[in-house]
């Protein structure tokens, strides 16, 4: 076993990929920059101009060129800097990237890692703190990936690097200091498959991302008050895991689901949605939603601190519903 | 056609020459019949023919070789039958068919071929710009020699990712030949009413990228200009942007009135169709007589006659493949 923080597991899964001839990597400040959030790092000296490419600032040509060169054979990774960017490139990744292999009948495939980063907590206001990666799960052809620790992160870039299908890859802003366990054998996570980061019998809590860890917290203060909570990583939100998440239901009948980006239209909707069609007669409650504040993220610490989930707004969402 | 002499006219044999009028009815009498199947319900959706348009199509795919990337618009039809691709499975594709080139998943908008490097027909404007960018930096990158042709109108230069693509395709030398077929209308909207700058190859001179302005109507002058757009290309020497000027002689689509732009304009353009102007040349150069031009109409009429007999009898796909490829499978 390695510890290790987040950042690392991803230098390191770009790495091994670069094995592979075919993979390169395109991004704005990528290579000589050394990455906006330092991942590639070292990268340009290593691995050289013609693999680690910096490209202007023109988000839809670095998907779409990334799109196009899988389509002539290559396994590229492509770096949108954040996710909040990736809007300039949304026709790219939806319209293209997802819908090549079905409209070709599965004559061209798009063997395409798309990496970004998401999330907000940092005081980068409105245009510079969002959480999208929902919006992406919803579209058929695209997988979406959500790693929260460097375990997950490793685990799941390596399967994502075999995987023939657009992948988009969110880590999140602020994880990337989390410290982990990084086993030196080789492993891999498959996408679909939610980890269960703590054990419990008498409430779930399902969360992806950052908000993993906000969880963690919750269920650290449930304890307190004699209650075990099972968290839930889902860990990919396309595909997601629902039979983890139904069994637990099943097993403690309640169940909050935790979502950084805002709570309208957000992922958790899907998933509750799932839970009381296929575990109604297992819930004691309605399923809980706790997710980001129908608000642009403001620039005041404080203020952008009440619209992100804490612990507290998991701990009265299960009071609210469930009366614990 | 214009008087003067086509060097590529000494270059290629009578058989392609002749070959090139085939072609170019092949594909002018296949809109014709795809627009009647259209109305009669057999063909849904969109249709966008390329009815005046043909000597692009025929006169620049020909300057490529087999292992070279295709890449067109949605008025691409046209392209897909100068490419290669079987008259039966367009026509079956448009039908919505199991047999159609993409199974009928794709339809009109959408035709590919992965064996002849045919990279699709796209429906999002400018669109298809970035991902050939992507296909002549992997050319690039495996140092194959391949190019890729990408194929688009005057209206794709108004989108922004058209101009990114023309920026990082001269910064890094790809190897991609641009073909604007500027037909002056983005759907209703004449070319002065979208474009500053008209003079569409000069636009992208401004990115240092070399370009060259074509009569889109004249099938061999489209050839000599594309063999030049392809040498230069093929030396390492990066993009080239070539403007062929042409007219569709139809709307927009099917669905098109067509209140934007006069019949007596229309009638002007018709004059220089590139088919007869094409015909007019074979015959006073004696490359043909107009009985053998007459035998061609008549093999490619039946071509597609059987065509559309082909798709009808095609079973259409089953609900079964509704999901198959939405994902590639896991090895």
């Amino acid at each position: 076993m390695t510890e290790m923080i987040l950042r690392e597991a991803v230098t390191k899964a770009l790495r091994e990929a670069l094995e592979d001839d075919r993979v390169f990597i395109m991004g704005e400040d990528i290579g000589a920059y050394g990455g906006a959030y330092a991942v590639t790092r070292g990268f340009l000296d290593e691995f050289g101009p013609e693999r680690i490419m910096d490209t202007p600032i023109s988000e839809s040509v670095i998907v779409g060129a990334g799109v196009g060169s899988a389509l002539a054979g290559l396994r590229p990774i492509v770096e949108l800097m954040t996710i909040n960017f990736s809007l300039v490139a949304i026709d790219q990744i939806v319209n293209h990237a997802a819908k090549l292999r079905y409209m070709s009948d599965g004559q061209f495939s798009v063997p395409l890692v798309i990496r970004t980063v998401t999330g907000g907590g940092g005081q980068l206001a409105a245009t510079h703190s969002q959480s999208f990666e929902n919006w992406y799960a919803s579209v058929p052809g695209l997988k979406v990936a959500v790693p929260a620790t460097p375990y997950d992160a490793l685990g799941l870039f390596r399967a994502a690097m075999k995987d023939d299908n657009p992948i988009l890859f969110a880590e999140h802003s602020l994880l990337y200091g989390m410290r982990g366990e990084v086993p030196d054998e080789w492993y891999e996570i498959p996408f679909g498959q939610a980890d269960i980061k703590r054990k419990g019998n008498d409430v779930t809590i399902v969360a992806y991302s950052r908000m993993t860890h906000v969880a963690l917290q919750a269920a650290a203060m449930l304890e307190e008050k004699g209650r075990q909570a099972e968290v839930i990583d889902l860990r990919t939100l396309r595909p997601w895991d629902k039979e983890t998440v139904l069994e637990s239901v099943r097993k403690t009948n309640r169940v909050v689901v935790v979502e950084e980006t805002w709570k309208t239209g957000g992922f958790s909707g899907e998933i509750a949605s799932t839970i009381q069609e296929e575990a109604f007669d297992d819930l004691d409650g309605p399923v809980a939603r706790v997710g980001g504040l129908d608000v642009p993220a403001p620039y005041n610490g404080t203020l952008e601190a009440a619209a992100i989930p804490n612990s507290e707004r998991i701990i009265k969402a299960l009071s609210d519903n469930y009366g614990i | 056609m214009k008087t003067t002499t086509y060097k590529v006219a000494e270059q290629l044999d009578k058989a392609t020459l002749v070959d090139f009028y085939r072609q170019m009815a092949l594909l002018r009498v296949f809109e014709e019949r795809a627009a009647e199947q259209y109305m009669l319900g057999k063909i849904r959706g969109f249709l966008h023919l390329y009815i005046g348009q043909e000597a692009v199509a025929v006169g620049a795919i020909h300057a490529l070789g087999r292992d070279d990337y295709v890449t067109t618009h949605y008025r691409d039809h046209g392209h897909a039958l100068a490419r290669g691709l079987s008259v039966n499975a367009v026509m079956a594709e448009l039908f919505g068919k199991a047999t159609g080139c993409s199974k009928g998943m794709g339809g009109s908008m959408h035709l590919f071929d992965a064996s002849l490097n045919f990279a699709g027909g796209y429906a999002i404007v400018a669109g298809h710009l970035p991902l050939s960018t992507g296909m002549g930096f992997a050319f690039n990158y495996l140092n194959d020699n391949r190019l890729v042709a990408t194929f688009f109108g005057d209206g794709a230069l108004n989108e922004g990712e058209a101009h990114e693509v023309l920026n990082m395709s001269a910064l890094w030398n790809l190897p991609v030949v641009f073909i604007c077929e500027n037909n002056l209308y983005g759907m209703g909207i004449p070319l002065s009413q979208s474009m500053s700058n008209t003079q569409l190859h000069k636009m992208a001179e401004s990115y240092g990228i070399a370009s060259a302005q074509v009569d889109g109507m004249d099938v061999l002058a489209v050839r000599e200009a594309a063999e030049t757009a392809v040498q230069h290309v093929r030396s390492g020497n990066g993009p080239y942007f070539l403007e062929a000027r042409t007219y569709r002689f139809r709307g927009h689509s099917m669905a098109d009135p067509v209140l934007y732009r006069s019949k007596d304009e229309e009638a002007e353009y018709r004059k220089l169709d590139p088919i007869a102007q094409y015909g007019e040349w074979l015959l006073s150069s004696k490359m043909a007589t107009q009985k053998k031009l007459d035998a061609i109409s008549a093999e490619v009429e039946k071509q597609v006659e059987e065509s559309i007999a082909f798709a009808e009898e095609s079973p259409f796909p089953s609900p079964e493949d509704l999901y198959r490829n939405v994902y590639a499978q896991l090895p």
